[in-house]
């Protein structure tokens, strides 16, 4: 029983809230249907964990769908790198679940929170299909039915603020847009390879020498994909989505989403296009590295002009992608273990931080901006101090995970003598503090007309757990940065 | 050169559709005009997987006797099945978000949409004003 458990778990980390949502949509009641799918997201943590332990011991799991062997079938591929998003997405996806139960019924209609935990399930399911899968194709129909279902939760904001629907427009097309880029790539590939899979790809590709067509692909497929990373300039999307969107899907999404389109970046520049050398150097040199540059300043640039704290942050994701984007750019080992590190606390980080405002937003009811904090610092102790901690930890201050992240980056960005790279990172890291403090003050130093309202204890719950997290990986990293490293060492073991 | 030239016009017609429905995706201001944009576009890339499946003299891939025969691709179609199904769900999806816009701003073009945009951020940033949860009166 367990045997063949283990056996087909790369199909039941998807599988498991893909067929939940189909049943959660049936259940009218609203804490059943939140219990199914609190129940759904811990068994695929609870499956993403077992994987974990597999691959210690086997580092390479591949999965035949269907008993069609690849590279005929779709292979589904499971290694040292995938099983990071796997863990970030489901550990996260997990915890926004917890704290989404007292937190839908606010902005959602009573009817109608079934279909959005349903949605949410699909969501979650979509992007970790993207992550397992090692097909080209099979990647595109994860792709969109991660997106389809991220744009229907963020339509959902619209009860409480019509702007959602321009926002949700807005990434429908522009996701639609970059999704059919990366089709037509792999379509120019698959021209010229004759094959989809993954592994089989990187084998042909090697065989063929400035193919133009291939080129083409290349082109396309790294566009399309920075469209659903957010890679500044093609960010646009990002921001109001994120803002818009019913709080408990801003966590979601800005904890998960973008980080399987980033694994999905490394996945094509390193893997898939390994042998073709000069086109990825050239790629990372001419294309990845600016925009990272740019988007690491363009990013902490909008944060501190912007009033709306929600969109603050949703601009600060620009720049954090930034910083990982640009860990991919430099193509070291060291600096790839750093990317995914990132990755990794990133997402703790972001989610805390739209946990917290999540808090304060219920407290005040209103949109949270800086002129409506004012002291809520004093009123609200436990949420401030949480903000606090996570925003130390995005600033990268020592005993935070964010700190270990920035001192990764900034190791490998010096040992490939970019001793440039690491000055404007920390001046990029040095401006995030602007924003930051410019919220930290509103929200202690003044004085603001007292609330007195009970606030809600269920958020606590994750809000703690997450801070807490943020801490823990500050302390100890082991975990994490083994994990990069391995990662790293496996996806340009071979070359570099 | 010419002959190549018309020999691939196949490639021309996805060639020109990718073209018009991009230009149409980002030129146009109106909500619908847009998606109808993003239809043209999605298709073109059907046509494109479909024309590099077709073998010139290429029957159906259908076994039988003689061993020779030339057979055109059916992977590319079959993928474009599942493409044909993301497409009308992203299409789907889009035309519904148009509707709700239509209803809650009373216009489907961008500049009106924006506009009210604006003006709602900067009220939420100077009066704050309380949420309004429709569904909870």
């Amino acid at each position: 029983m367990i045997d063949i458990l283990i056996k087909n778990l790369p199909i039941i980390v998807v599988l498991c809230p893909l067929m939940m949502s189909l049943l959660v949509v049936l259940i009218p009641n609203i804490f059943f249907s939140w219990a199914l799918t609190t129940l759904s997201t811990f068994l695929t943590f609870l499956f993403s964990i077992l994987l974990y332990q597999e691959i210690q011991i086997h580092s390479h799991i591949s999965y035949a769908l269907g008993k069609w062997m690849p590279p005929i079938g779709i292979e589904y591929i499971i290694d040292k790198v995938a099983i990071i998003p796997i863990i970030i997405i489901s550990g996260i996806s997990f915890l926004a679940t917890i704290f989404a139960y007292k937190i839908m019924p606010e902005e959602i209609e009573k009817k109608s929170i079934s279909k959005v935990y349903s949605l949410w399930l699909l969501a979650i399911a979509g992007l970790l299909g993207l992550v397992t899968t090692g097909d080209a194709f099979n990647l595109f129909v994860f792709l969109e039915i991660s997106s389809l279902a991220s744009v229907a939760l963020v339509a959902m904001g619209a009860h409480k603020d019509k702007q959602a629907l321009v926002a949700a427009y807005n990434y429908l097309i522009i996701g639609a847009v970059g999704a059919t880029l990366y089709v037509i790539g792999v379509g120019l590939l698959y021209g010229v390879t004759g094959t989809l899979n993954m592994a089989d790809l990187t084998n042909r590709i090697a065989d063929i020498n400035n193919n133009r067509a291939l080129i083409a692909g290349f082109g396309f497929m790294i566009i399309g994909i920075m469209v659903k990373a957010a890679v500044f300039p093609l960010h646009i999307w990002l921001p109001r989505a994120y803002a818009y969107a019913p709080s408990a899907v801003s966590v979601l999404l800005a904890a998960t989403a973008t980080k399987a389109s980033l694994y999905i970046l490394a996945r094509i520049l390193f893997s898939i296009f390994e042998n073709s050398e000069d086109l990825v150097n050239n790629t990372l040199l001419f294309v990845i590295l600016p925009l990272s540059l740019l988007a690491m300043f363009a990013g902490t640039i909008m944060a501190i002009y912007e009033k709306d704290i929600k969109r603050l942050l949703a601009h600060s994701s620009v720049a954090q992608i930034g910083y990982i984007t640009l860990a991919f750019a430099i193509g070291t080992k060291a600096s790839i273990a750093a990317g995914f590190i990132h990755m990794f606390n990133h997402a703790i980080i972001k989610g805390g931080l739209f946990i917290a405002i999540t808090s304060i937003a219920f407290y005040i009811n209103k949109r949270v901006t800086v002129n409506n904090l004012s002291g809520l610092g004093r009123e609200m102790p436990i949420t401030f101090f949480c903000f606090v901690l996570c925003s130390l930890s995005l600033a990268g201050l020592p005993l935070t995970a964010g700190f270990i992240s920035k001192l990764y980056l900034i190791k490998a960005s010096i040992s490939s003598d970019g001793i440039w790279l690491a000055v404007l990172i920390l001046i990029s890291s040095a401006l995030s503090v602007v924003y930051l403090w410019k919220i930290i003050e509103v929200m202690w130093m003044r004085e603001g007309k007292k609330i007195v309202k009970k606030e809600n204890p269920t958020i606590y719950i994750s809000l703690i757990i997450i801070t807490f997290l943020n801490i823990y990986f500050g302390l100890d990293a082991s975990l994490v940065v083994n994990g990069s490293f391995e990662a790293a060492d496996k996806l340009i073991g071979d070359i570099k | 050169m010419i002959s190549s030239t018309i020999g691939i016009w196949n490639y021309w017609i996805v060639f020109c559709l990718m073209m018009i429905g991009l230009f149409l995706v980002i030129g146009r201001k109106n909500f619908l005009k847009k998606i109808v944009g993003l239809a043209i576009f999605q298709t073109s890339v059907f046509l494109l997987y479909i024309t590099f499946g077709k073998i010139k003299g290429g029957t159906p891939p259908i076994l039988n006797e003689s061993i020779d025969t030339i057979y055109s691709n059916p992977l590319p179609h079959v993928l474009i099945l599942t493409a044909i199904v993301v497409g009308v769900a992203t299409t789907a999806l889009g035309l519904s978000l148009v509707l709700r816009i239509n209803s809650e701003y009373g216009s489907i073009e961008e500049d009106d949409v924006s506009a009210q945009d604006l003006v709602d951020y900067h009220d939420d940033i100077e009066t704050g004003k309380n949420f309004d949860l429709k569904f909870k009166k």
